[in-house]
Protein backbone atom coordinates (compact mmCIF):
# COMPACT_ATOMS: atom_id res chain seq x y z
CA UNK A 1 0.00 0.00 0.00
CA UNK A 2 2.65 2.67 1.13
CA UNK A 3 4.34 1.80 -2.28
CA UNK A 4 1.82 2.58 -3.88
CA UNK A 5 1.38 5.87 -2.70
CA UNK A 6 4.80 6.77 -3.84
CA UNK A 7 3.35 6.68 -7.45
CA UNK A 8 0.38 8.61 -6.48
CA UNK A 9 2.41 12.21 -7.26
CA UNK A 10 3.74 10.36 -10.49
CA UNK A 11 0.11 9.59 -11.72
CA UNK A 12 -0.99 13.10 -10.85
CA UNK A 13 1.60 14.26 -13.34
CA UNK A 14 0.92 12.40 -15.87
CA UNK A 15 -2.56 12.75 -15.68
CA UNK A 16 -1.79 16.66 -15.87
CA UNK A 17 0.62 16.34 -18.92
CA UNK A 18 -1.83 14.61 -21.04
CA UNK A 19 -4.59 16.85 -20.02
CA UNK A 20 -1.94 19.60 -21.30
CA UNK A 21 -0.92 18.01 -24.12
CA UNK A 22 -4.69 17.65 -25.45
CA UNK A 23 -5.03 21.23 -24.62
CA UNK A 24 -1.92 22.22 -26.62
CA UNK A 25 -3.51 20.73 -29.86
CA UNK A 26 -7.09 23.01 -29.83
CA UNK A 27 -7.69 25.49 -30.96
CA UNK A 28 -9.20 27.85 -28.54
CA UNK A 29 -10.80 30.08 -31.34
CA UNK A 30 -12.92 27.54 -32.74
CA UNK A 31 -16.36 27.22 -31.23
CA UNK A 32 -19.75 25.29 -32.21
CA UNK A 33 -22.21 27.10 -33.49
CA UNK A 34 -25.82 27.62 -31.64
CA UNK A 35 -27.48 27.45 -35.24
CA UNK A 36 -26.17 24.27 -36.38
CA UNK A 37 -28.97 21.79 -36.72
CA UNK A 38 -31.43 24.98 -36.53
CA UNK A 39 -33.11 26.36 -39.83
CA UNK A 40 -31.55 29.71 -41.28
CA UNK A 41 -32.80 32.40 -39.58
CA UNK A 42 -35.84 34.03 -41.54
CA UNK A 43 -34.82 37.39 -42.75
CA UNK A 44 -35.90 40.20 -45.84
CA UNK A 45 -33.16 41.68 -47.00
CA UNK A 46 -32.59 43.11 -50.76
CA UNK A 47 -30.15 41.82 -53.15
CA UNK A 48 -26.73 42.87 -54.02
CA UNK A 49 -27.15 43.19 -57.46
CA UNK A 50 -31.07 44.67 -57.70
CA UNK A 51 -31.85 46.40 -54.10
CA UNK A 52 -35.58 46.31 -55.41
CA UNK A 53 -35.69 42.43 -55.08
CA UNK A 54 -36.17 41.32 -51.99
CA UNK A 55 -34.53 38.22 -50.84
CA UNK A 56 -35.89 35.94 -47.74
CA UNK A 57 -35.17 32.69 -45.95
CA UNK A 58 -36.92 30.56 -48.96
CA UNK A 59 -33.73 30.79 -51.09
CA UNK A 60 -32.43 28.34 -49.30
CA UNK A 61 -35.06 25.86 -50.06
CA UNK A 62 -34.83 22.87 -52.71
CA UNK A 63 -30.98 22.29 -53.13
CA UNK A 64 -27.83 21.83 -51.00
CA UNK A 65 -26.27 25.13 -50.58
CA UNK A 66 -23.07 26.80 -49.02
CA UNK A 67 -23.97 30.00 -47.32
CA UNK A 68 -20.71 32.50 -47.43
CA UNK A 69 -20.45 35.59 -45.00
CA UNK A 70 -18.17 38.31 -47.26
CA UNK A 71 -17.18 41.95 -47.10
CA UNK A 72 -14.57 43.93 -48.92
CA UNK A 73 -13.27 45.06 -45.67
CA UNK A 74 -12.37 41.41 -45.10
CA UNK A 75 -8.95 40.43 -46.28
CA UNK A 76 -9.40 36.81 -45.85
CA UNK A 77 -12.59 37.04 -48.17
CA UNK A 78 -9.82 38.26 -50.76
CA UNK A 79 -7.69 34.68 -49.81
CA UNK A 80 -10.67 32.77 -49.58
CA UNK A 81 -12.43 34.01 -53.14
CA UNK A 82 -10.41 32.09 -55.68
CA UNK A 83 -11.21 28.84 -53.93
CA UNK A 84 -14.85 29.65 -54.18
CA UNK A 85 -14.38 30.34 -58.04
CA UNK A 86 -13.68 26.80 -58.19
CA UNK A 87 -16.03 25.50 -56.11
CA UNK A 88 -18.67 27.07 -58.13
CA UNK A 89 -16.91 25.48 -61.02
CA UNK A 90 -17.87 22.58 -59.54
CA UNK A 91 -21.58 23.23 -59.20
CA UNK A 92 -21.30 23.97 -55.71
CA UNK A 93 -24.63 26.28 -54.87
CA UNK A 94 -23.09 29.69 -52.83
CA UNK A 95 -24.94 31.97 -51.67
CA UNK A 96 -23.10 35.04 -50.25
CA UNK A 97 -24.13 37.03 -47.46
CA UNK A 98 -22.49 40.60 -48.03
CA UNK A 99 -21.83 41.63 -44.56
CA UNK A 100 -21.44 45.46 -43.42
CA UNK A 101 -20.47 46.44 -46.56
CA UNK A 102 -21.25 49.12 -49.28
CA UNK A 103 -23.20 48.35 -52.21
CA UNK A 104 -21.00 49.89 -54.70
CA UNK A 105 -17.62 48.55 -53.41
CA UNK A 106 -18.88 44.91 -53.48
CA UNK A 107 -20.01 45.30 -56.90
CA UNK A 108 -16.67 46.50 -58.23
CA UNK A 109 -15.14 43.31 -56.14
CA UNK A 110 -17.40 40.85 -58.18
CA UNK A 111 -16.69 42.73 -61.10
CA UNK A 112 -12.60 42.51 -60.46
CA UNK A 113 -12.25 38.85 -58.87
CA UNK A 114 -14.86 37.12 -60.44
CA UNK A 115 -18.82 36.13 -59.01
CA UNK A 116 -18.52 32.77 -57.59
CA UNK A 117 -22.52 33.69 -55.97
CA UNK A 118 -25.91 32.27 -56.85
CA UNK A 119 -27.31 35.16 -55.19
CA UNK A 120 -25.85 37.81 -52.74
CA UNK A 121 -28.06 38.97 -50.17
CA UNK A 122 -26.91 42.74 -49.32
CA UNK A 123 -26.77 43.38 -45.39
CA UNK A 124 -25.40 46.59 -44.71
CA UNK A 125 -26.17 47.08 -41.08
CA UNK A 126 -25.48 43.28 -40.16
CA UNK A 127 -28.84 42.22 -38.86
CA UNK A 128 -28.97 38.44 -40.69
CA UNK A 129 -25.15 38.28 -39.72
CA UNK A 130 -25.78 39.06 -36.09
CA UNK A 131 -29.28 36.50 -36.27
CA UNK A 132 -26.83 33.99 -37.26
CA UNK A 133 -24.09 34.46 -35.09
CA UNK A 134 -21.40 35.92 -37.04
CA UNK A 135 -18.89 37.55 -35.59
CA UNK A 136 -16.42 38.20 -38.13
CA UNK A 137 -15.72 37.28 -41.84
CA UNK A 138 -15.37 34.96 -43.64
CA UNK A 139 -17.63 32.28 -42.35
CA UNK A 140 -19.41 29.72 -44.06
CA UNK A 141 -22.23 27.13 -43.69
CA UNK A 142 -23.54 24.18 -45.04
CA UNK A 143 -27.38 23.96 -45.26
CA UNK A 144 -29.27 21.34 -46.59
CA UNK A 145 -32.20 21.57 -49.08
CA UNK A 146 -34.78 22.46 -46.09
CA UNK A 147 -32.69 25.34 -45.20
CA UNK A 148 -31.45 24.05 -42.18
CA UNK A 149 -27.75 24.57 -40.87
CA UNK A 150 -25.76 21.60 -40.50
CA UNK A 151 -21.91 22.72 -40.41
CA UNK A 152 -20.32 25.82 -39.69
CA UNK A 153 -16.83 27.14 -40.60
CA UNK A 154 -15.02 30.47 -39.04
CA UNK A 155 -12.40 31.63 -41.27
CA UNK A 156 -11.06 30.83 -44.69
CA UNK A 157 -12.27 27.71 -46.22
CA UNK A 158 -9.36 26.15 -48.77
CA UNK A 159 -9.20 22.92 -50.66
CA UNK A 160 -7.78 21.62 -47.16
CA UNK A 161 -10.77 22.86 -45.35
CA UNK A 162 -13.05 21.35 -47.79
CA UNK A 163 -11.62 18.05 -48.35
CA UNK A 164 -11.83 17.48 -44.56
CA UNK A 165 -15.06 19.46 -43.11
CA UNK A 166 -17.56 20.38 -46.11
CA UNK A 167 -17.01 17.52 -48.48
CA UNK A 168 -18.30 14.61 -46.57
CA UNK A 169 -21.19 16.49 -44.92
CA UNK A 170 -22.25 18.09 -48.62
CA UNK A 171 -22.16 14.16 -50.32
CA UNK A 172 -24.32 13.09 -47.51
CA UNK A 173 -27.03 15.76 -48.20
CA UNK A 174 -26.79 15.41 -51.87
CA UNK A 175 -26.88 11.45 -51.43
CA UNK A 176 -29.62 11.86 -48.59
CA UNK A 177 -32.18 14.36 -50.48
CA UNK A 178 -34.04 11.47 -52.27
CA UNK A 179 -34.60 9.29 -49.20
CA UNK A 180 -35.50 12.48 -46.75
CA UNK A 181 -38.27 13.02 -49.20
CA UNK A 182 -39.94 9.63 -49.65
CA UNK A 183 -38.43 7.37 -46.90
CA UNK A 184 -39.85 4.34 -49.04
CA UNK A 185 -37.33 5.10 -51.86
CA UNK A 186 -34.41 3.76 -49.85
CA UNK B 1 21.10 67.68 -7.53
CA UNK B 2 18.61 70.01 -7.92
CA UNK B 3 17.82 69.38 -11.50
CA UNK B 4 17.88 66.02 -11.52
CA UNK B 5 15.30 66.80 -8.73
CA UNK B 6 12.94 69.10 -11.36
CA UNK B 7 13.66 66.52 -13.76
CA UNK B 8 11.66 63.43 -11.48
CA UNK B 9 8.98 66.52 -11.08
CA UNK B 10 8.25 67.04 -13.87
CA UNK B 11 8.11 63.59 -15.08
CA UNK B 12 6.13 62.60 -12.15
CA UNK B 13 3.41 65.28 -13.48
CA UNK B 14 3.68 64.11 -17.28
CA UNK B 15 2.75 60.84 -15.49
CA UNK B 16 -0.07 62.18 -13.61
CA UNK B 17 -1.69 63.79 -16.75
CA UNK B 18 -1.43 61.00 -18.90
CA UNK B 19 -3.60 58.89 -16.18
CA UNK B 20 -6.28 61.52 -15.73
CA UNK B 21 -6.80 62.26 -19.36
CA UNK B 22 -7.00 58.76 -19.90
CA UNK B 23 -9.23 57.75 -17.27
CA UNK B 24 -10.94 61.09 -18.43
CA UNK B 25 -11.34 59.58 -22.07
CA UNK B 26 -12.17 56.08 -20.76
CA UNK B 27 -15.52 57.89 -18.69
CA UNK B 28 -16.37 59.99 -20.79
CA UNK B 29 -16.59 56.88 -23.57
CA UNK B 30 -18.96 55.06 -21.22
CA UNK B 31 -21.37 58.04 -20.41
CA UNK B 32 -22.03 58.88 -24.07
CA UNK B 33 -23.60 54.96 -23.73
CA UNK B 34 -24.88 55.21 -20.99
CA UNK B 35 -26.80 58.76 -21.58
CA UNK B 36 -28.39 56.38 -24.77
CA UNK B 37 -30.66 54.45 -22.48
CA UNK B 38 -33.50 56.25 -21.02
CA UNK B 39 -33.70 55.78 -17.11
CA UNK B 40 -30.66 55.39 -14.45
CA UNK B 41 -32.24 51.67 -14.02
CA UNK B 42 -31.85 50.58 -17.93
CA UNK B 43 -28.27 52.34 -17.23
CA UNK B 44 -27.00 50.36 -14.14
CA UNK B 45 -28.89 46.81 -15.43
CA UNK B 46 -27.33 47.80 -19.08
CA UNK B 47 -23.52 48.33 -17.47
CA UNK B 48 -23.96 44.75 -15.18
CA UNK B 49 -25.12 43.08 -18.51
CA UNK B 50 -22.00 44.20 -20.67
CA UNK B 51 -19.50 43.19 -18.14
CA UNK B 52 -21.45 39.39 -18.00
CA UNK B 53 -21.14 38.75 -21.83
CA UNK B 54 -17.84 37.89 -23.71
CA UNK B 55 -16.84 39.72 -26.84
CA UNK B 56 -17.40 36.38 -29.67
CA UNK B 57 -14.27 37.86 -31.57
CA UNK B 58 -11.66 38.99 -28.73
CA UNK B 59 -12.36 35.92 -26.43
CA UNK B 60 -10.44 37.54 -23.06
CA UNK B 61 -12.97 40.49 -22.95
CA UNK B 62 -15.95 41.19 -22.12
CA UNK B 63 -18.68 43.62 -24.04
CA UNK B 64 -17.67 46.46 -22.03
CA UNK B 65 -14.17 46.54 -22.56
CA UNK B 66 -14.33 45.31 -26.34
CA UNK B 67 -14.29 47.84 -29.09
CA UNK B 68 -14.83 45.37 -32.09
CA UNK B 69 -17.12 45.67 -34.23
CA UNK B 70 -19.65 42.89 -32.96
CA UNK B 71 -19.26 43.88 -29.34
CA UNK B 72 -20.36 47.41 -30.75
CA UNK B 73 -23.21 46.07 -32.25
CA UNK B 74 -24.48 43.22 -29.04
CA UNK B 75 -24.20 46.26 -27.02
CA UNK B 76 -26.26 48.14 -29.30
CA UNK B 77 -28.80 45.37 -29.12
CA UNK B 78 -29.06 44.58 -25.75
CA UNK B 79 -29.58 48.60 -25.13
CA UNK B 80 -32.42 47.92 -27.88
CA UNK B 81 -33.78 44.92 -25.87
CA UNK B 82 -33.74 46.99 -22.41
CA UNK B 83 -36.00 49.65 -23.62
CA UNK B 84 -38.16 46.84 -24.87
CA UNK B 85 -38.37 46.24 -21.62
CA UNK B 86 -36.69 42.63 -21.67
CA UNK B 87 -35.64 40.44 -19.13
CA UNK B 88 -32.27 39.47 -18.06
CA UNK B 89 -32.75 35.99 -18.89
CA UNK B 90 -34.77 36.93 -22.34
CA UNK B 91 -31.30 39.04 -23.20
CA UNK B 92 -28.85 36.23 -22.41
CA UNK B 93 -31.05 33.39 -24.41
CA UNK B 94 -31.25 35.90 -27.29
CA UNK B 95 -27.74 35.73 -26.94
CA UNK B 96 -27.28 32.22 -26.22
CA UNK B 97 -29.54 31.18 -29.17
CA UNK B 98 -27.15 33.47 -31.63
CA UNK B 99 -23.55 32.84 -29.89
CA UNK B 100 -23.90 29.61 -27.99
CA UNK B 101 -23.09 29.19 -24.25
CA UNK B 102 -19.82 30.44 -24.88
CA UNK B 103 -20.67 33.86 -24.63
CA UNK B 104 -21.82 33.66 -20.98
CA UNK B 105 -19.08 34.93 -18.17
CA UNK B 106 -21.43 33.47 -15.67
CA UNK B 107 -22.55 29.92 -17.04
CA UNK B 108 -25.57 28.59 -16.14
CA UNK B 109 -26.18 25.77 -13.83
CA UNK B 110 -27.06 22.61 -16.19
CA UNK B 111 -25.39 19.19 -16.44
CA UNK B 112 -22.53 20.40 -18.52
CA UNK B 113 -22.18 22.93 -16.00
CA UNK B 114 -21.86 20.65 -13.02
CA UNK B 115 -18.17 19.91 -12.88
CA UNK B 116 -17.81 23.50 -13.15
CA UNK B 117 -19.61 25.06 -10.50
CA UNK B 118 -19.67 21.90 -8.28
CA UNK B 119 -15.51 20.93 -8.78
CA UNK B 120 -14.47 23.52 -6.48
CA UNK B 121 -16.72 22.39 -3.57
CA UNK B 122 -15.67 18.92 -4.43
CA UNK B 123 -12.03 19.59 -4.16
CA UNK B 124 -12.53 21.11 -0.93
CA UNK B 125 -14.53 18.40 0.41
CA UNK B 126 -11.70 16.07 -0.72
CA UNK B 127 -8.96 18.69 1.10
CA UNK B 128 -11.17 18.28 4.38
CA UNK B 129 -11.31 14.18 3.95
CA UNK B 130 -7.23 14.13 3.40
CA UNK B 131 -6.61 16.51 6.20
CA UNK B 132 -8.65 14.59 8.89
CA UNK B 133 -7.55 11.17 7.57
CA UNK B 134 -3.62 12.90 8.29
CA UNK B 135 -4.99 14.18 11.55
CA UNK B 136 -6.45 10.85 12.77
CA UNK B 137 -3.04 9.12 11.53
CA UNK B 138 -0.75 11.15 13.72
CA UNK B 139 -3.06 10.95 16.37
CA UNK B 140 -2.84 7.44 16.98
CA UNK B 141 0.98 6.86 17.14
CA UNK B 142 1.14 8.33 20.46
CA UNK B 143 -1.89 6.22 22.03
CA UNK B 144 -0.03 2.98 20.57
CA UNK B 145 3.17 4.10 22.16
CA UNK B 146 1.15 5.06 25.44
CA UNK B 147 -0.08 1.75 25.36
CA UNK B 148 2.61 -0.45 24.71
CA UNK B 149 4.89 1.74 27.53
CA UNK B 150 2.41 0.32 30.24
CA UNK B 151 2.20 -2.84 29.03
CA UNK B 152 5.93 -3.15 29.31
CA UNK B 153 5.56 -2.16 33.28
CA UNK B 154 4.80 -4.96 35.92
CA UNK B 155 1.65 -4.71 38.08
CA UNK B 156 3.63 -3.30 41.04
CA UNK B 157 5.47 -0.84 38.71
CA UNK B 158 2.08 0.01 37.60
CA UNK B 159 0.64 1.12 40.61
CA UNK B 160 3.70 3.40 41.58
CA UNK B 161 3.51 5.04 37.97
CA UNK B 162 -0.73 5.57 38.81
CA UNK B 163 0.48 6.81 42.24
CA UNK B 164 3.19 8.91 41.18
CA UNK B 165 0.54 10.63 38.37
CA UNK B 166 -2.06 11.11 41.13
CA UNK B 167 0.11 13.13 43.59
CA UNK B 168 1.27 16.87 42.72
CA UNK B 169 4.43 16.78 44.34
CA UNK B 170 5.06 12.98 44.15
CA UNK B 171 8.37 13.83 42.05
CA UNK B 172 9.57 16.30 44.31
CA UNK B 173 8.95 13.45 47.75
CA UNK B 174 10.76 11.06 45.62
CA UNK B 175 13.76 13.17 44.70
CA UNK B 176 14.04 13.58 48.20
CA UNK B 177 13.76 10.01 49.33
CA UNK B 178 16.18 8.66 47.31
CA UNK B 179 19.11 11.68 48.09
CA UNK B 180 17.98 9.95 51.81
CA UNK B 181 18.86 6.23 50.50
CA UNK B 182 21.38 6.92 48.38
CA UNK B 183 24.10 10.00 50.50
CA UNK B 184 22.31 9.22 53.89
CA UNK B 185 23.94 5.78 53.85
CA UNK B 186 27.52 6.92 53.07
CA UNK B 187 27.65 10.15 55.09
CA UNK B 188 26.57 7.90 58.66
CA UNK B 189 28.68 5.61 59.19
Amino acid sequence: MARIKLFIPLFIFLVLAVLLYWGLGRDPSAMPSALVGKSVPAFKLPALADETSMLDASLFQGQVSLLNVWATWCPSCRVEHPFLMELAKQGVPIIGLDYKDERDKALAWLADYGDPYKQVIFDPQGTLGLDLGVFGAPETYLVDAEGRIHFKRVGVVDARVWEQDFAPRYQALLDGETPVADPNDR
Amino acid sequence: MREHLIKTRKSVARGLLTVVLLAGSVVALAAIELNRLSTPELSSRYKQLIQEYRCPKCQNQNLADSDSPISIDLRREIRRMLEEGKSDREISDYLVARYGEFVLYRPRLQHSTYLLWLGPLLLLLIGAVIVVLVIRRQARPIQAQEEISQAALNPAEKARLQDLLAEPNASASIAKGDNASQYGSDSSP
